[in-house]
């Protein structure tokens, strides 16, 4: 098995904003490119990446999908060179003052290094002086002089955050983005795996855009693809500091498989199986309505698409320090390409309700 | 002029990116070391830590004044309490942060530099009421990993590395190493019509400590502390005119005439202004208000010091990532140097 861990670092080490993944797929192409048979890109930015199955034409297909888009932040104003900013997707502002950013700022095509202020208390409005400074009251300072920024900036150029990945202890990797370029990652281990593993069914190792604002690529992917089944990957909520709630999980102990509504029971079944077949600990992650993933917008997708949830739990989801543990990535790509694997022709006509 | 340049700018880098929280200044102290030693006359590490060189003034019984410069050596930062296990500690400030830089943060700990972050509750996790509170200090905890190695009573510090962007320097920890890199350079460009007593002090953030003994040991005529000072000049949110500056970036060196610990002395803010002015060395004054330097220790030790203050403006401050100009550092290591050559016994005589 190759090792995952430079790759991922690559992957959160570039932006690639909700509406804005082409530096992450490009990344992600060339690293697909010689494990799959083709590449193409959706109309509206997903990558598609099959993998030919061994059987007979016309193959069914399953679709093995993680969103690649990242929540950042864009500018919305300029002041005497300060930008003002507002979110994509959901940004905890609380995690803003002090972080680092990257301004791409096309008046001038460049990455511009800055970092998101906290104004002093002195030029606040009371109502926030000892509360939540939100997003609207934060600025960002490239260092650069007024007329500089005006010539470079322009409003709606995006903002993202800039801090490099730590290895930390037992195997955990932390960074901006892993949501979900952990995943990505989890897919393309999946399809290193399958390079040795005989499988009938083809395979469509997709990245999605737009997950954290509009479900974009999980509608549109589905659609033009048309996969028989669907599994979605994605980060799940690990235990932590502050976090301990029924909806949490161990980091490093294993992957998650989602049950609810917007999953459907029988491939969960069978993911369990292969599971315990692998011997992978896993656990189930409920979710009473919706599951805030691709699965929500994938089932409902053309006359409706059986969809699963493999999940691994991440750490401080949505702030810039992201943890995940690597072990989980190779537990959730080794689950994916063993039921990929082990897929017969006819298994379509095996799912049943009851 | 002093020759500046990267020289300069490389060292200031290697101060930045080095920990020093109060207490444990030990990596500032060594680069210190090094880099005085071949200049002073007289080196010393005190009880303290402060580091005290002496550079006498030639020929070397001559009559002069005695010129402490001082500049802090420590930074804010972070100690951990308790271990709350599997790499998880609980963890107190060190100096005066506000916990709302805090969140979401990288941090390094200990003399290792064991990598780490301050977490989060998601977002996703919270409830409406919670997403609009400040996160309080009793709710973080550094994560170094399961299974890390850290123990109570390390210092821990932002994980933030300096960078030059355009005019502009973007570091953690600028006050005071660009007061410590500073009296580096006014060290080894000693003028010799002073005796120049460099103290590199410790403790600052947390009270000014290391300046009260180091003024002691010195005995000094007059004192000029170097430091960092905010500068406030953003927009205001109602798009108001920003009354309450403090310094802005880019105006150069920010004299004292008031804070929070000191009335500075009359006699040297004059002298200050008056010798930016005959140098063309752009100057401002700083605000008058609150906040302080090791010229609050220093003023009020032995039977009284004459003592000013002159700072590198920086925004941002005790925060991940504060800003300065290169320009300013520029002008403030020039209007020292100019000052100090100016210095004679008249002026700070009574009469």
């Amino acid at each position: 098995m190759t090792d995952i861990l430079p790759f991922l670092k690559t992957l959160i080490s570039v932006s690639g904003l909700s509406g804005f993944e082409t530096p992450v797929a490009r990344i992600i192409e060339e690293k697909w490119r010689p494990l799959v048979d083709e590449v193409s890109i959706s109309r509206v930015g997903s990558l598609h990446g099959l993998k030919k199955g061994s059987g007979k034409p016309p193959r069914p297909s399953v679709m093995i999908a993680a969103h690649m888009d990242a929540i950042g932040m864009r500018v919305s104003k300029i002041t005497d060179g300060f930008l003002h900013i507002t979110n994509i997707g959901g940004i905890d502002v609380r995690v803003l003052p002090g972080a680092e950013v990257t301004v791409h700022a096309t008046g001038s095509g460049e990455e511009l290094p800055a970092v998101i202020a906290m104004p002093p208390a002195n030029l606040l409005p009371e109502s926030v002086v000892d509360g939540v400074v939100g997003i609207n009251y934060l600025l960002v300072d490239t260092g650069l002089m007024p007329d500089e920024v005006d010539r470079k900036v322009r409003v709606g150029d995006l903002v993202s955050f800039a801090n490099e990945p730590m290895e930390l202890a037992g195997d955990i990797i932390s960074g901006h983005s892993l949501d979900n370029r952990a995943s990505v990652a989890a897919l393309t281990v999946c399809l290193e795996e399958l390079q040795n593993k005989a499988h009938l069914w083809d395979v469509w190792a997709t990245a999605t855009v737009q997950e954290e604002t509009t479900y974009l690529g999980g509608y549109s992917s589905a659609f033009e693809l048309r996969p028989q089944i669907a599994i979605v990957v994605d980060g799940t909520f690990a235990k932590g500091p502050g976090s301990n709630g029924w909806q949490t999980f161990s980091m490093g102990k294993g992957v998650g498989l989602g049950v609810g509504p917007n999953m459907h029971p029988f491939l969960h079944t069978k993911l369990r199986e292969t599971a315990e077949k692998l011997e992978i600990s896993c656990f189930l992650d409920v979710t009473p309505a919706h599951s805030g993933t691709d699965a929500f917008p994938m089932q409902t997708t053309a006359e409706g698409i059986p969809t699963a949830l493999v999940e691994f739990p991440f750490r401080y989801m949505h702030t810039p320090v992201e943890m995940v543990s690597v072990k989980d990535i190779y537990r959730a790509g080794r689950l994916l390409a063993e039921f990929v694997a082990s897929l017969e022709a006819d298994f379509v006509d095996t799912i049943t309700w009851e | 002029m002093q020759k500046f340049g990267n020289a300069q700018l490389k060292l200031l880098e290697r101060l930045c990116n080095v920990l020093a929280v109060s207490g444990d200044e030990g990596e500032v102290r060594k680069i210190v070391l090094e880099e005085v030693k071949p200049y002073a006359d007289e080196v010393r590490v005190d009880a303290m830590g402060n580091v005290l060189v002496t550079k006498f003034g030639r020929p070397r019984s001559g009559k002069r004044l005695r010129v402490l410069l001082a500049a802090h050596m420590d930074e804010v930062g972070f100690m951990l309490v308790a271990d709350d296990g599997e790499g998880i500690y609980r963890f107190e400030a060190v100096g005066g942060l506000d916990v709302r830089h805090l969140v979401g943060k990288q941090v390094l700990v200990g003399r290792e530099r064991v990598p780490g972050v301050i977490g989060a509750k998601p977002i996703h996790l919270m409830s409406s009421d919670e997403r609009t509170k400040k996160v309080t200090m009793d709710a973080l905890r550094i994560d170094i990993g399961p299974g890390g190695k850290a123990k109570i009573g390390d210092r821990a510090g932002f994980a933030t590395k300096f960078r030059r962007v355009g005019p502009s320097i973007l570091s953690k920890s600028i006050d005071d190493r660009i007061g410590v890199a500073t009296l580096i350079e006014l060290v080894k460009h000693a003028p010799s019509n002073i005796d120049l007593c460099a103290a590199f002090t410790v403790q600052e953030e947390i009270g000014l400590r290391g300046a009260k003994v180091a003024a002691y040991y010195f005995h000094p005529d007059l004192a000029i502390a170097i430091d960092s000072t905010p500068a406030r000049d953003l927009p205001v949110f109602d798009g108001g005119e920003n009354m309450t500056y403090n310094t802005k970036l880019g105006l150069g060196p920010a004299i004292y005439i008031a804070d929070g610990s000191t009335l500075h002395d009359p006699r040297l803010v004059g002298f200050l202004q008056k010798t930016a002015e005959a140098e063309k060395i752009p100057f401002q004054i700083r605000q008058p208000g609150g906040g302080g330097t090791d010229s609050g220790a220093i003023q009020r030790s032995l039977a009284g010091i004459p003592t000013i203050s002159v700072s590198v403006p920086h925004r941002y401050t005790h925060s991940p990532v504060s800003i300065s100009r290169v320009d300013d550092w520029k002008n403030t290591i020039n209007l020292l140097h100019a000052a100090l050559k100016r210095i004679t016994p008249s002026l700070i005589a009574i009469r």
